[in-house]
């Protein structure tokens, strides 16, 4: 008998929200996970997915820099201070030394972390492990692209010395974990007529 | 630049942001951000701070958590900001608690108030502000408090506050789907929104909607795809077009909608044939999010009803894929050809040089991805190779977690295609041996009970050859010095029961190397178990058959100190053999009855031998048996009565009488037996051994349904060998084309419809010339075994052969592996030399991985005696630069080489535009390069010059692929 990871995680763990997330083709052909100390790590795994019922959605983005100190990072899932960290570190450490050739894509626990790198800085967004990479790889461009216009000619210092515009442009980009403006002209847009109050 | 001062902060953040900027070291940047804090504590609550200043203090202690730090002191001045009026600071105070408070923090309901107040407001800035905070801070409980204001703004004038109310219902319907499910209309209502971007957010929800519940909105699926129409005809606005693409990022949603719909519904995928088709035919194949929509339509067309045309074209874009360098591009073709397999299992043969490409890439994605499509295609020709590959590569992996995944694959492909017994045990023998811990315990019960029943066959001769084989490797593995629990378990158990069967191996030998084993783990109590438990057996065994049993001495001193042990499991165990060890022949063989694992073990359930003694205790005046559940209602109310009233002042004396003797001792003892035969068999019950006797009536009661449900086990498996999972392979639809292609493409001529499949047909073949091993590989997992005379080098038998077999073209290759060697220069003929292999050329940073395997040795190997070249490639990652090398050879050993040359390159240039050409700054440049790569590799400046001013023409970031725009994007 094969239990689908999720199924029997989800009923272990307290946040069941009735509406138990379809075990995916891919994760329920394999993995038996036995309930059992060892598999902690597995449980906290799904801490991802914890409060939402549904699996297809951004679960962070993060911007670092080389030497993995973190430029911004925004959660759409609630996760532990400490549990931040430790992804932090961890995708940190999965992107910083693969090989420019290789995938830009790279398993995260259960989920996909897809990077992308421009000068020193990393952009990382963590999706679901089904989801289409490459649509979020140049959603990360145009994300790099609107900053571009933005702050005309981005560098990484205009992101360090006003993270928090970064932040107020990411939420008109993707809000709760999904992309809700694609067009960089409305984003220019709104984002001018919040300076204009400065 | 020059936004460092011009954005209103102040001297000391921008001084902090640079000093921690430029320390050196995590303590310093620690010890600097500390000092911020006490600053910011101490003057965070001074009174009267200028609103100015506070608002950059929050911003402040947005940076220092982002640093790491805990900034939960100013919290509630973040909180306090939400309730300013200028909208600035209200800003920047949604901000700050967006990012410091968790849905479930104590805080929310501090801003639910100032929420509800600003959904109200006229600027229409303040209800967006509010509603990305709606996004994140609004929980379950509170929803009810702000869902008919968000649903009020649904029709709001303002397009930006319409999208954001949609995604508002959207996260609600994730937290609780039961919140929204009365707003569904509304949702239809705003796909239907004149700005193309809330009609873009809607698609969130629906997708969501729909699916949870495909069945009600087929209504819809006219509507997505008229819509999905008109944005591929750039009928939306320029600004949504990303890349040239007209809104990439909607058309993705809707592809996964459409997926949805027409999955399994006949009529709703033909009407979305005809957008899907021209999708294809118009998609940009050239940037990374034209190929991202070709890959959205591939997994769409895979999952609606299928369509052969659609399904020409997504294998066409596939080959596409999976010939490019670029890894991204070889990634999404391998999961392309994982797709479509489920709709045409031939598909992958056609790629099969490509896959083993991916299959030995250092890129350990692309290779999880490629094992992902493996495990997918995998039958019982080609299990031996698969699995054998899993387990090295799951040997050479440190993760866990991805450890675990492949070792259960592993085992569920060998439990279902295992074509021997031998192979099984061995495979097996290697799973647990390096990933044993991680494995689930069934599949060490599966194993033994395998081993135990046989394969289902009548035949015993080869089951006792499979337990012989199994104990002989157990025997050899044991020397092993570090083995799993979970596999010492197994060897235990297997050698306990079948050690001595054949005769081959003597009591003593079998009861030393258990003790050993014993020995050697004194804190894993379960194997300790398994190992005295299986010397009891062979003890048992030996007496039975009437041989004198003489222990071991360390036998002896192993079960002196077990029947010392702490674990009253392992002292019983003890017991348990000195007591067998006491009894004669007769009585041995009727409580440990030789290879009786599988016997039906009957539970006298209702225990009616007992009757007899019953009767008499009856007549000799002892109380009848009063059945549990009565007993426990009377023994419950008494109890109830005692504790309300009595049980305070209990400490006198007791009148109630003591409760009644539980049934577990009558239970037990009389019936031995099965009780210690469900310890054999159910081993993973033995724990509650202990327990047992300490508690009483229930848990026996346990015990004797765990020996029912053991033996229910033991019946109720299904056989699993040999079960095919592919139907036999039906012609690919694919192929008739081919054929006719092919005929085109000798003669040079290069239509834009045949010419990415005579692309393909050309590449593959000097590819698989070249690398015997590769081919061998390929044959073994793609092809069956029947041979094919080899008429290679002729490109007019070569069509026939196609023409007349296409399924056995696989084979072909991967016999004439050997003939192929030698016969390599004859056989590249002009036209074969590929556009693709030149492209490899110019990838020389594979190679760079691989510097130990020097190219010339490769020549040899190749050019000689197969086997040569096998063992020194075999295991290794890497072989794809050096094959190519050797095309290159053998090109050039080739007379009349350069006039093939000029044939091609004008294919070359063609291919090249179908697939490069305008590239935009995010692709991976190979392309281009590619061009001139048929005489020089290594990338062009020229090109990248070009692309350079391109990008700046065009306004966009450039990516990864130019370092010196990062020079100046960094000023």
């Amino acid at each position: 008998m094969v239990y689908p990871a999720h199924e029997q995680v989800q009923s272990l763990v307290l946040f069941d929200r009735g509406d138990q997330p379809k075990a995916e083709p891919r994760s329920s052909s394999s993995s038996f996970l036995a309930l059992d100390p060892r598999f902690l790590h597995t449980l906290i795994i799904f801490l991802f997915a914890s409060s939402l019922s549904l699996s297809k959605m951004i679960r962070f983005i993060l911007l670092q820099n080389r030497q993995g100190k973190t430029r911004l990072a925004k959660y759409y899932v609630p996760l532990e201070e400490s549990e931040k960290h430790k992804v932090e570190y961890e995708v940190h450490r999965l992107v910083v030394n693969r090989d420019p050739k290789f995938t830009n894509f790279v398993e995260f626990r259960t989920h996909k972390v897809i990077y992308r790198r421009y000068a020193g800085l990393f952009f990382s967004i963590c999706v679901d492990i089904t989801d289409n990479e490459l649509a979020y790889l140049e959603c990360i461009h145009l994300f790099v692209e609107i900053l571009d216009h933005f702050f005309s000619n981005v560098c990484e210092l205009d992101l360090v010395f006003n993270f928090h515009k970064v932040y107020l442009i990411l939420d008109e980009f993707i809000l709760a974990g999904e992309l809700q403006e694609t067009s960089k002209k409305a984003i220019i847009e709104r984002m001018g007529e919040l300076e204009k109050l400065e | 630049m020059g936004s460092q001062g011009g954005w209103g902060q102040s001297k000391e953040f921008l001084d902090l942001v640079k000093s921690i900027g430029e320390a050196r070291s995590k303590a310093e940047e620690d010890r600097i951000v500390l000092n911020e804090i006490e600053m910011l504590k101490r003057r965070i609550n001074e009174p009267d701070i200028p609103k100015k200043k506070m608002k950059e203090y929050i911003i402040r202690l947005v940076y220092v958590e982002m640093l790491g730090h805990d900034a939960s002191f100013g919290y509630i001045h973040a909180v306090k900001m939400t309730h300013d009026d200028s909208l600035l600071l209200k800003r920047t105070g949604y901000l700050a608690v967006t990012l410091f408070l968790n849905e479930d923090h104590d805080l929310i309901i501090l801003i639910v108030n100032t929420i509800q107040k600003d959904l109200k407001s006229d600027n229409y800035l303040v209800v967006c502000a509010a509603l990305t905070a709606v996004c994140k801070l609004i929980n379950e409980e509170t929803i009810p408090a702000v869902l008919p204001q968000v649903v009020e703004l649904l029709g709001h004038q303002k397009e930006a506050v319409r999208k954001k109310a949609i995604m508002a219902l959207h996260r609600f319907y994730q937290r609780s789907p039961s919140s929204v499910t009365h707003l569904i209309s509304n949702f239809r209502k705003r796909l239907c929104d004149n700005d193309p971007g809330v009609m873009g957010a809607t698609l969130c929800p629906l997708f969501d909607l729909i699916s949870a519940d495909v069945d009600s909105y087929k209504d819809l699926v006219t509507s997505f795809v008229s819509i999905l129409k008109q944005v591929a005809e750039r009928r939306l606005p320029k600004s949504y077009d990303y890349h040239q693409m007209p809104a990439p990022f909607i058309q993705i949603r809707l592809l996964k909608i459409l997926a949805l719909l027409g999955s399994g519904d006949k009529q709703a995928s033909e009407h979305m044939y005809t957008v899907l088709g021209d999708i294809f035919r118009k998609c940009d194949s050239s940037s990374n999010i034209g190929n991202a929509v070709l890959y959205e339509c591939i997994c769409c067309v895979s999952s609606i009803h299928p369509s052969p045309k659609l399904l020409d074209s997504a294998a066409e874009v596939t080959s596409r894929f999976l010939k490019s360098d670029n890894h991204n591009l070889k990634y999404l073709g391998i999961d392309a050809l994982r797709r479509l397999m489920k709709v045409n299992p031939d598909i992958a043969e056609e790629h099969q040089l490509a896959v083993i490409d991916c299959l030995e890439d250092p890129d350990d994605t692309l290779k999880r991805k490629t094992f992902e499509l493996l495990f997918k295609m995998t039958k019982s020709t080609n299990v031996e190779v698969i699995v054998d590959r899993m387990i090295d590569y799951m040997i050479s992996i440190n993760d866990n977690h991805y450890k675990t995944e492949i070792a259960s694959r592993c085992v569920e492909l060998a439990e279902q295609f295992a074509p021997s017994n031998h192979w099984f045990i061995q495979t097996m023998n290697k799973v647990f041996e390096h990933a044993g811990d991680l494995v689930n315990v069934k599949v060490a019960h599966n194993l033994m009970r395998l081993i135990a029943e046989g394969f289902g066959d009548d035949d015993e001769g080869t089951d006792n050859q499979l337990r012989s084989s199994a104990v002989e490797s157990y025997l050899r593995i044991l020397s092993e010095p570090k083995l799993p629990s979970m596999f010492l378990q197994v060897i235990c158990w297997v050698l306990g029961e079948y050690g001595t069967a054949d005769g081959k191996f003597s009591a003593s030998y079998i009861t030393g190397k258990l003790c050993d084993v014993a020995e050697a783990h004194p804190s894993d109590d379960i194997v300790k178990a398994y190992a005295v438990t299986a010397i009891m057996k062979i003890c048992a065994f030996e007496i039975a058959a009437g041989r004198k049993v003489e222990l071991l001495p360390e036998c002896q001193s192993l079960i002196d100190e077990l029947s010392a042990s702490h674990s009253t499991d392992l002292q019983q165990r003890a017991y348990e053999l000195q007591a067998v060890l006491g009894l004669d022949g007769h009585a041995v063989e009727s409580i440990m009855p030789a290879d009786a694992s599988c016997e039906d073990i009957e539970v006298d359930k209702s225990l009616s031998f007992l009757n007899s003694y019953v009767q008499q205790s009856l007549e000799k005046g002892a109380q009848p048996y009063i059945p549990e559940n009565e007993r426990s209602g009377i023994l419950n109310i008494s109890n109830f009565r005692n504790q309300d009233q009595h049980e305070s002042s209990a400490h006198g004396l007791r009148f109630e009488a003591y409760e009644l003797p539980k049934p577990s001792i009558t239970l037990r003892t009389p019936a031995p037996a099965p009780a210690v035969s469900s310890t054999e068999l159910v081993p993973i019950s033995e724990p509650t051994y202990p327990k047992e006797t300490n508690q009483a009536a229930k848990l026996s009661t346990v015990t004797d349904t765990g020996a029912t449900e053991l033996k229910l086990r033991l019946e109720g498996v299904q056989k699993k060998w040999g079960k095919p999972t592919y139907s036999t392979p039906v012609p690919s639809t694919s192929s008739s084309n081919l054929k006719t292609t092919n005929g085109v493409n000798q003669l040079g001529q290069a239509t834009l419809s045949s010419h990415s499949r005579d692309v393909s047909y050309d590449s593959k073949r000097p590819q698989a010339e070249i690398s015997p091993e590769k081919q061998k590989l390929a044959a073994s997992l793609f092809g069956g075994s029947s041979s094919k005379p080899d008429k290679k080098p002729q490109s007019t038998s070569h069509k026939t052969s196609r023409l007349g077999n296409p399924a056995s073209e696989k084979p072909q290759v991967a016999t004439a592996s050997a003939a192929t060697t030698e016969l390599a220069p004859q056989k590249t003929a002009p036209v074969q030399t590929p556009p693709p292999d030149l492209l490899d050329l110019g990838e020389p940073t594979v190679g760079d991985t691989i510097p130990s395997i020097d190219p010339f040795k490769q020549l040899e190997g190749l050019l000689g005696p197969p086997d040569v070249s096998s063992s020194t490639n075999s295991g290794t990652v890497s072989v794809t630069q050096p094959p190519d090398l050797m095309a290159l050879y053998g090109d050039s050993s080739l007379s009349g080489v350069s006039s093939s040359i000029s044939n091609l390159v004008p294919t070359n240039l063609d291919s090249m535009n179908l697939v490069s050409s305008s590239s935009s700054a995010a692709d991976h440049g190979g392309s281009k390069v590619a061009l001139s790569a048929s005489l020089k590799k290594g990338p062009n400046p020229q090109d990248s010059l070009e692309k350079d001013s391109l990008a700046r023409q065009l306004g966009v970031t450039p990516s990864i692929q130019n370092p010196n725009l990062f020079r100046d994007l960094l000023g």
